[in-house]
C-alpha cells in the first residue's frame, strides 16, 4: 500500500490512575469505547463493501476498483460542503447519487465487456481503472488529506453511563444501521430483492425464469456504487480521504467480502463488524502488531473456508 | 499415419520442444550487445534486467501454473532484504553468494505459503497472495530494528562480484551481472518449462482435474513451481538491492505486484519471453512517461491496463504470434525428421 496505514484515531482517552477500585471501571468503560468506536467504524465499512459483496456474488466479477466510487462520494461531499456551502446532510444524498451515476456510466459502458473475461482480465482492468482514478484525483484535488467540515453540533463527544461516545460515530451508526435494515427489507420483501436472491444463486436459471440479470446487475452496481460514494463521504472524517483512498482500503473491502461470504449481506455484515471491533481493538491494545493481526486473521479465514465464514453451504 | 506414441517419439518430441530457434539466438546476441552499444544507458538496462527476471518468475506461475497472484512482490522483497541484510552485516560478503542465499531464502518463503494457493479460486488466491505480501510488508515494517522501517535499509556496502569486479559508478560490471543471472536463469526456466514437468504443468492449467485423473500430482507439482518461481523472484529483488546497494518498504507493495502483471500481459504470458519483452516496452515507456508527466504517469498506466483488457490481450500480445507459431512449426519439423 501507497503512503502509511489508515488512519483509525480513537475517540479513546486513557483514564489518569487513581484509586484501586476505579481501575476496573475505567478499563470497562474503555473496553466499551473501543467497541462503540469499532461498531461505528465496521458500520461504515459494511456499507462501503456491501455493494461489492453483491457484485461478487452476482457476476462473480473481481471488482479491485470498489473504493474509487466511495472516494468520488467522498471528495464529492467535500467540493459540495467546504466549497460550495452545501449542508452536510443535503450533500449525503447527492454524494449517493453522483457515485451511483458514475458507477452506472461505467458499468455500461466499460465494465459491462469484461464480465465474461478471466479473472485475470478483471483483476488488471480495474486495477487500471484505480490507477487511473487516483491519478486523476490527484490531478485535480491535489494529494494531500482533506477533511469535510461538520457542522459544529456532530463534533464532540457526549458521555452516556459513564461511556465516551462520539457525536458523529454515534450519528455513522445510526444512519448505517437504518441503511443496512433498508437493504435487509429491500432484500427480502421486495420483488426486486428476491429477483436478485435468484440471480446471485444461480444466475443461469433465474434467466431461464426470465429475469433480466443483465439489469439486475446493472442497477446493483449503481446502488452499490452509489452506497460505496455515501460510505466514503460518511467516512472521509474517520478514514482519511486522500487520492491513495482506493488503494489503502481495497484490502479491507475485499476482506469484508472474502470473509463473509457473498451468499447474504448478513455475513459481510458480521464481517464488517468483526473487522472494525478488531482492528481498532488491535490498534489500541496490541499497536505493535498493527494490522498484521488483520490479514493473518484473514489468510487463515481463507484457508480454513475458502467460500467465506457465513457461506450457506448449498450454494451453486 | 497414426502412430502409438512410443516413450522413444515422447521422448524426442520433447527434445524438439526445446530447440533452439535461430531468433532466440538472435534475442540473446542483441541483448549481451547492449554491453558495448548503450554505455550510457546501463541504469535502465539494469532496471530492464531484473525487472525481466521478476516478470520471468510471474510467468512461470501465471502462464505455466495459472496462479493468478497479487502478491508476488512478497519474493521480491525478501529475496532484496536478505541481500542488502547479508551484506550490510558483512555475513557473506560476495555477492553471487549472497544471490543464491537470497533465491534460497525467497524460495522456503515460498514453499511454505504454496500451500496456501492451493485451495480456492482465483479470487481467493488473489486474496492469499495479497495478504502475504502485506503480511510481510508488515513484518518489514515492524522490525524496524533489522530492517530500517520506513528508512528503508541504509548502510549498504557491496563486495566485488566474485572478489573481482566492482559495482562501479556507470553501473557497467552491475549491469553485465545482473544479465549474466537473467541468461542463466533463463536457460534454467527454459529447461524447466520443456521437461516433463512443465507439460504437466501446462496440463493442470488448462485442466486441473483431467490433470489429476492421468496420473498427475497437482498439488505437489503446484507447490514446485510456486517454490522455484518465488525463488527467481527473490533473485530479482537481490539484484535491485545489490545494484542499488539499499532495500526499502516499497518493494513489498500492491504496486509492484499490479506493476509486474502489466508488464508480463504486455508481453503476453507463457512462452517465457514474454516477461522480457514486457519488461523492455514496460521501462521504457515508464521512463518517457515519468519524464514527460512526472507526478500522474500513473494514470496512463492505468489507461493502457484498461485500453489492454477492452481490446483483449490475445490481439495485444499478437504482434508476437507470428514469431512464436513460426517457432513452433520450425521445432515440429525438427522433432518430427528426428522422430522418422
Amino acid at each position: 500500500m501507497r503512503g502509511d496505514e489508515p488512519r483509525i484515531p480513537l475517540s479513546v482517552k486513557a483514564g489518569a490512575e487513581s484509586a484501586a477500585g476505579q481501575v476496573w471501571g475505567e478499563l470497562i468503560d474503555i473496553m466499551l469505547t473501543i467497541l462503540f468506536d469499532g461498531v461505528a467504524y465496521g458500520m461504515l465499512l459494511f456499507v462501503l463493501a456491501c455493494g461489492l459483496a453483491v457484485t461478487l456474488g452476482l457476476m462473480n466479477f473481481v471488482n479491485l476498483a470498489h473504493g474509487a466510487f466511495a472516494m468520488a462520494g467522498g471528495y464529492c461531499t467535500v467540493i459540495l460542503v467546504n466549497r460550495m456551502g452545501v449542508p452536510f446532510f443535503a450533500a449525503l444524498p447527492i454524494a449517493f447519487v453522483v457515485s451511483a451515476l458514475i458507477g452506472l456510466i461505467l458499468e455500461r459502458t466499460l465494465y459491462v465487456h469484461v464480465y465474461r473475461k478471466p479473472h485475470l482480465d478483471q483483476v488488471l482492468f480495474t486495477i487500471g481503472l484505480v490507477f487511473m482514478s487516483v491519478a486523476a484525483v490527484d490531478y485535480v484535488m491535489g494529494s494531500s488529506q482533506v477533511f469535510v467540515q461538520l457542522p459544529s453540533w456532530l463534533q464532540g463527544q457526549d458521555v452516556i453511563f459513564g461511556v465516551g461516545v462520539g457525536r458523529y460515530r454515534l450519528l455513522i451508526i445510526v444512519i448505517c444501521g437504518l441503511l443496512t435494515l433498508g437493504l435487509q427489507l429491500i432484500l427480502t420483501k421486495t420483488r426486486f430483492g428476491s429477483r436478485l436472491r435468484a440471480a446471485v444463486d444461480d444466475a443461469r436459471v433465474a434467466r431461464g425464469l426470465g429475469i433480466n440479470v443483465n439489469w439486475v446487475f446493472a442497477v446493483t452496481f449503481a446502488f452499490g456504487s452509489g452506497l460505496a460514494g455515501l460510505g466514503g463521504a460518511l467516512g472521509a472524517e474517520i478514514l482519511g480521504l486522500d487520492p491513495s483512498f482506493p488503494l489503502k482500503f481495497m484490502i479491507y473491502f475485499l476482506i469484508v467480502v472474502t470473509v463473509g461470504g457473498t451468499s447474504s449481506i448478513t455475513g459481510p455484515f458480521v464481517a464488517a463488524l468483526l473487522l472494525g471491533i478488531g482492528d481498532v481493538a488491535g490498534k489500541y491494545y496490541l499497536p505493535a502488531f498493527g494490522a498484521f493481526v488483520i490479514y493473518t486473521i484473514m489468510i487463515v479465514v481463507l484457508i480454513w473456508r475458502p467460500q467465506g465464514l457465513f457461506a450457506r453451504p448449498a450454494g451453486r | 499415419m497414426i502412430k502409438t506414441p512410443t516413450s522413444f517419439s515422447v521422448t524426442r518430441s520433447l527434445i524438439g520442444r526445446s530447440h533452439w530457434h535461430p531468433l532466440e539466438i538472435v534475442f540473446w546476441v542483441a541483448a549481451f550487445s547492449t554491453i558495448w552499444l548503450f554505455p550510457t544507458k546501463y541504469l535502465i538496462l539494469t532496471e530492464i534486467a531484473w525487472l525481466a527476471l521478476f516478470a520471468l518468475s510471474l510467468d512461470l506461475i501465471l502462464g505455466y501454473a495459472g496462479i493468478v497472484s497479487l502478491g508476488h512482490a512478497a519474493f521480491f522483497g525478501v529475496g532484496a532484504y536478505t541481500a542488502a541484510l547479508l551484506a550490510k552485516h558483512e555475513i557473506i560478503n560476495e555477492p553471487v553468494l549472497a544471490l543464491i542465499v537470497a533465491g534460497l531464502v525467497a524460495s522456503a518463503v515460498g514453499f511454505v505459503t504454496s500451500f496456501l494457493v492451493l485451495r480456492g479460486t482465483d479470487l481467493t488466491r488473489i486474496m492469499v497472495t495479497l495478504g502475504v505480501a502485506l503480511v510481510l510488508r508488515e513484518l518489514a515494517n515492524q522490525n524496524g530494528w533489522l530492517t530500517g522501517g520506513a528508512d528503508g535499509l541504509q548502510g549498504v556496502t557491496m563486495q566485488p562480484i566474485l572478489g573481482r569486479f566492482r559495482f562501479d559508478m556507470f553501473g557497467h560490471n552491475g549491469y553485465v551481472y545482473c544479465l549474466t543471472v537473467l541468461f542463466v536463469l533463463f536457460l534454467l526456466a527454459r529447461r524447466i518449462v520443456n521437461s516433463p514437468f512443465g507439460l504437466s504443468l501446462q496440463s493442470i492449467k488448462n485442466n486441473p482435474l483431467r490433470a489429476s485423473a492421468i496420473g498427475i500430482n497437482v498439488n505437489l507439482r503446484l507447490v514446485a513451481i510456486y517454490t522455484i518461481a518465488a525463488g527467481y523472484a527473490g533473485i530479482a529483488g537481490a539484484l535491485l538491492a545489490q545494484t542499488q546497494a539499499f532495500a526499502s518498504l516499497a518493494y513489498f507493495d500492491f504496486e509492484r505486484s499490479a506493476d509486474l502483471l502489466m508488464v508480463l500481459v504486455i508481453g503476453g504470458t507463457g512462452y517465457l519471453y514474454g516477461g522480457l519483452i514486457g519488461a523492455i516496452v514496460f521501462k521504457f515507456m515508464q521512463d518517457y512517461l515519468s519524464v514527460w508527466t512526472p507526478q500522474y504517469w500513473p494514470f496512463w498506466i492505468g489507461l493502457l491496463l484498461v485500453l489492454i483488457v477492452l481490446v483483449g490481450r490475445e490481439r495485444i500480445t499478437g504482434w508476437t504470434r507470428p514469431i512464436r507459431e513460426l517457432a513452433s512449426k520450425l521445432d515440429w519439423r525438427a522433432a518430427r525428421k528426428d522422430g522418422a
